[in-house]
């Protein structure tokens, strides 16, 4: 194994493990104005994800960052190519950034408001566009000789990348329901184990339809040998544990679903990489346009370089961020009766 | 305009906004943090009221600091594809290995510590902000090192195949000259910064409370006593923040001058031909291509003092350069646009040390105990906070036009790292970003108002043991 192709696996972690934590923000967030009652219960959300959710960002920077790193020429030809999608992307997360901070400095309820839209729209945006985003690569998009991308807005918008777009949403607000069945109490802990079961069967159709269209069409041709095998078999695993994750929510078993839909959605990622190697981002004009594992990544004092930074950091990433979550293991717990009417009364009062 | 000039104007634009909020966040997790210290080590109720009055206002800035930098992280694949393909290989490593030793530890020991009060002892959650301290630190030594390459590209060699440059010593890019006197430089203007707001409004509170005849007279004390402290710590880190600022930007400007980037230093002076000994300018006037001086008044022979350190030493000048420049790199224009890059320069300098000179009255002013008594200081010491700010931005704007027209000096053209995108893509990204940055703008300026206005949160009763005065469980 060549380093190039360690770097398209750590690639692959960076992305997997971007969409297991930041997935369940964006479906809290999704969920807000579905689950949120009231002031005082739209903040137990927030603050059930408040403490995580930058770290969990910071896995989609550290994405990029590495892919401009090892893949220049990915990094470049991607990133121009979804230029309007990824401005569209930013500007979403912009907003959904400072409403966190924002929302609750200051009193008025039509303040409040304003920035919970944000969250909702904040979270939405982004887990329908990487779905869509994701289609497209694995797609492939017209990318001419000089890697530049040739196609407008439109191209991207074809019906399998939006099955894609459709499959991350309705993963990630599964994700997020059963992530907050898991870490909140009482009404709100009811409601949204009971939500998980509906939005379970539609991430089902969706995600299991995207990943059978992706195993059917859109696998890399020529490669129906190892990764090709490991892909459909990702395919199946992501099924089985979604399936399994929706059925253990039924039953009350919070933690097994949570771990369910997080499996589910790392087997999704997997599945989704295997079928694309060695190609990074195929291009539909002609098959030698590709760019690939090979020609976009670089040269060997580079990636020998991020390699070792890289395996002395992760753990240590992970190992403080799993300590994060250790510390604010406990649920979530609304705030008592007595502190309601002040919440009331700054709705009422504007 | 082109794809060029709008990819331009929205890197400058996105970039001098996110580095509005860099140096507040990298000063003031410092200043909080030790606050905090400050707290624990003397069990004064003022240090743990300062930490939450300070910390709130941090805690606004840094989320636009965080959301403009996911901008950043991405801009130079969307607008710069063509830069990035040439030298990816370089600048993506430090790129990368910033988000995961700095921006990992930044978010997530903040998010411990925003969250944590009630939940970790005392000490450990200190600990929380000075590791966010540190790793804001790190944050701006990476990218650091990156902005350093493209002023002065080290430890690379190219590969003519590929036209790309590679990796060959990373060493030598992290180490880098030009970043060892940059660095410390932009750091130490982050504690400027940091400790001119900190001073500016505890001095504002204390002229407002010298004002007021009456009130609650027990809590008024324990306020003034706790701004007091806050000015003399807040004008101390500023002013020895502008000494070093001083001490490195004359290294900074002996090596680029005389090493690195000759015509942005001759462009800073406006120093139109080669001179020995060179006159330093206080006042120039000149066409814009660079071609000559219009007007000028200046002192003779300290350019060549302050660029060389000798008083009769030659320096050259844009003309001659450019000459210089024409035979080794081919023909075509190396001059910057001499105005920003004079003006820049002296503006940096002239309203940096100004906020010093601030910062320091303000220390003066409140000698032995005394309240700030002179009116005339009301403006000046709403203006302290802006200053600085205003200096970063001419830094970079004087450091980052005066490179032009290279991207990475000596290498690749600015007009050759652009990407292939349409003017319309390019032109509504800028046009959304900009409005949007500008309302951000405005709304986070009224929330600093806000809590600025409000002052120090209460203080704890007697048997409350000093703790938090928010239910810290539902924090946002
Ligand atoms: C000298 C310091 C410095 C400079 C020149 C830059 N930044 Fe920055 N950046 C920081 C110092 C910093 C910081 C102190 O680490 C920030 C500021 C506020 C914050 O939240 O962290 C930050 C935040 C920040 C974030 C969000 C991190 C998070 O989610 O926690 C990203 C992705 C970037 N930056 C990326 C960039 C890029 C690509 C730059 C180059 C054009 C850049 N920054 C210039
Ligand atoms: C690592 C950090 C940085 C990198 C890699 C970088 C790189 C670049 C690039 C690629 C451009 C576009 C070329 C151009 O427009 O000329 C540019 C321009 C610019 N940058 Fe930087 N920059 C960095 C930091 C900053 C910061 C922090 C600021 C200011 C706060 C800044 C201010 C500017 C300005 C004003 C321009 C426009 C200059 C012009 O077009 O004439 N830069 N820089
Ligand atoms: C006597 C005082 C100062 C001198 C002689 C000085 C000198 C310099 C020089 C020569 C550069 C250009 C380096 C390059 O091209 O890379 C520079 C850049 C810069 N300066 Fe200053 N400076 C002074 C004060 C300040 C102050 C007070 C601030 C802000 C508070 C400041 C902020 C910056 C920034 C942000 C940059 C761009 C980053 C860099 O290139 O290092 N400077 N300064």
């Amino acid at each position: 194994m060549h380093l190039s192709d360690l770097w398209f696996i750590a690639i692959a972690v960076l992305w997997a493990g971007y969409f297991v934590l930041e997935g369940f923000d964006f479906g809290v967030g999704i969920l807000l104005p579905v689950l949120g009652r009231g002031d005082a219960g739209r903040r137990v959300m927030i603050n059930a994800i408040g403490p995580v959710w930058d770290g969990n960002e910071v896995w989609l920077l550290t994405a990029g960052g590495a892919t401009f790193a090892a893949f220049p020429f990915w990094y470049a030809s991607m990133f121009s190519a979804f230029y309007l999608p990824l401005l569209i992307v930013l500007v979403a997360l912009i907003l959904r950034g400072v409403a966190f901070e924002f929302r609750g400095k200051r009193e008025s309820a039509r303040w409040r408001f304003r920035w919970d839209a944000a969250l909702f729209l904040g979270s939405l945006i982004p887990a329908i566009l990487w779905g869509v985003a994701f289609g497209n690569v694995l797609r492939g998009i017209p990318l001419n000789a000089a890697h530049n991308y040739t196609g407008n807005f439109f191209t991207l918008l074809n019906g399998y990348a939006l099955l894609g777009g459709l499959a991350t949403v309705t993963l990630f607000t599964l994700h997020g329901a059963v992530f907050l069945a898991l870490k909140t109490t009482g009404d709100l802990r009811r409601r949204a184990a009971g939500l998980a079961w509906r939005i379970g069967v539609a991430a089902v159709l969706a995600g299991g339809g995207f990943l059978a269209w992706t195993e059917a069409a859109h696998r890399a041709p020529g490669h129906g040998g190892s990764t090709g095998a490991a892909s459909v078999a990702l395919a199946a695993l992501a099924a089985v544990s979604l399936v399994g994750g929706v059925l253990a929510s039924r039953a009350g078993r919070e933690g097994l679903s949570f771990a369910g839909t997080a499996i589910a959605i790392v087997a999704t990622t997997g599945a989704l990489f295997t079928a694309l190697y060695p190609r990074v981002l195929p291009s539909t004009v002609a098959p030698g346009y590709d760019l690939t594992v090979a020609n976009a990544a670089s040269a060997g004092q580079t990636l020998a370089l991020m390699t070792v930074v890289a395996a002395i950091f992760l753990p240590l990433v992970l190992a403080y961020q799993g300590w994060t979550y250790w510390v604010f293991r406990k649920r979530i717990i609304a705030p008592p009766p007595a502190e309601a009417p002040a919440a009331d009364r700054s709705v009422a009062s504007s | 305009m082109n794809v060029l000039e709008l990819s331009r104007w929205q890197f400058g634009i996105t970039t001098v906004y996110h580095f509005l909020f860099v140096p507040i966040t990298i000063g003031m997790a410092f200043l909080v943090a030790g606050f905090e210290a400050a707290w624990l080590r003397t069990g004064h109720e003022r240090w743990l009221r300062l930490t939450k009055f300070y910390g709130t206002l941090f805690l606004i800035n840094f989320a636009l600091g965080v959301v403009t930098g996911i901008v950043q992280e991405f801009q130079f694949g969307m607008n710069w594809s063509e830069y990035s393909r040439y030298v990816g290989n370089i600048f993506g490593a430090p790129l990368a290995i910033e988000a995961l030793l700095a921006f990992f530890l930044e978010s997530t020991f903040l998010g411990l510590w925003i969250f944590g009060w009630d939940k970790l002892p005392a000490r450990l959650h200190n600990a929380c902000m000075w590791t966010v301290a540190v790793g804001t630190t790190l944050s701006a030594y990476f990218i650091l090192v990156a902005n350093s390459w493209m002023q002065h590209p080290v430890g690379y060699t190219y590969n003519a195949h590929k036209h790309i440059d590679e990796l060959s010593n990373f060493l030598a890019v992290l180490f880098n000259p030009a970043q060892l006197a940059g660095f410390p430089h932009v750091i130490a203007g982050c504690f400027l910064t940091a400790g001119a707001l900190v001073t500016g409004v505890a001095m504002w509170h204390l002229m407002r409370a010298r004002g007021e005849k009456d009130g609650d007279g027990s809590t008024r004390t324990a306020d003034i006593a706790a701004f007091r402290s806050a000015v003399k710590a807040g004008g101390i880190t500023a002013l020895a923040g502008a000494v070093v600022t001083i001490a490195t930007g004359d290294i900074q400007g002996k090596l680029f001058t005389t090493r690195y980037q000759p015509m942005k230093m001759a462009s800073a002076e406006a120093l139109y031909h080669t001179a020995k000994p060179a006159p330093f300018s206080l006042l120039t006037i000149g066409t814009l291509n660079g071609s000559k001086p219009v007007f000028q008044i200046t002192l003779p022979r300290l350019l060549s003092f302050l660029a060389t350190g000798n008083w009769d030493a030659t320096v050259r000048g844009i003309d001659n350069l450019q000459a210089h420049y024409s035979q080794v790199y081919g023909p075509g224009s190396y001059i910057p646009v001499v105005p920003v890059v004079y003006w820049s320069f002296r503006l940096m300098i002239g309203v940096g040390l100004l906020a010093a000179l601030i910062a320091l009255i303000s220390l003066w002013s409140i000698r032995r105990g005394a309240l700030p008594r002179y009116r005339w200081l009301a403006w000046p010491v709403i203006a302290l906070p802006l200053l600085p700010l205003a200096a970063n931005s001419f830094g970079w704007i004087m450091t980052e036009t005066g490179r032009q027209p290279w991207l990475v000096y000596g290498q690749l053209k600015t007009s050759a790292g652009v990407s292939a995108n349409s003017a319309g893509e390019v032109l509504a990204s800028m046009i959304v970003l900009t409005l949007l940055y500008g309302v951000l703008a405005v709304i986070e300026s009224g929330l600093l108002l806000k809590y600025i206005k409000a002052g120090l949160p209460a203080e704890p009763e007697p048997g409350e043991a000093g703790g938090p005065a928010e239910t810290a469980a539902l924090v946002y």
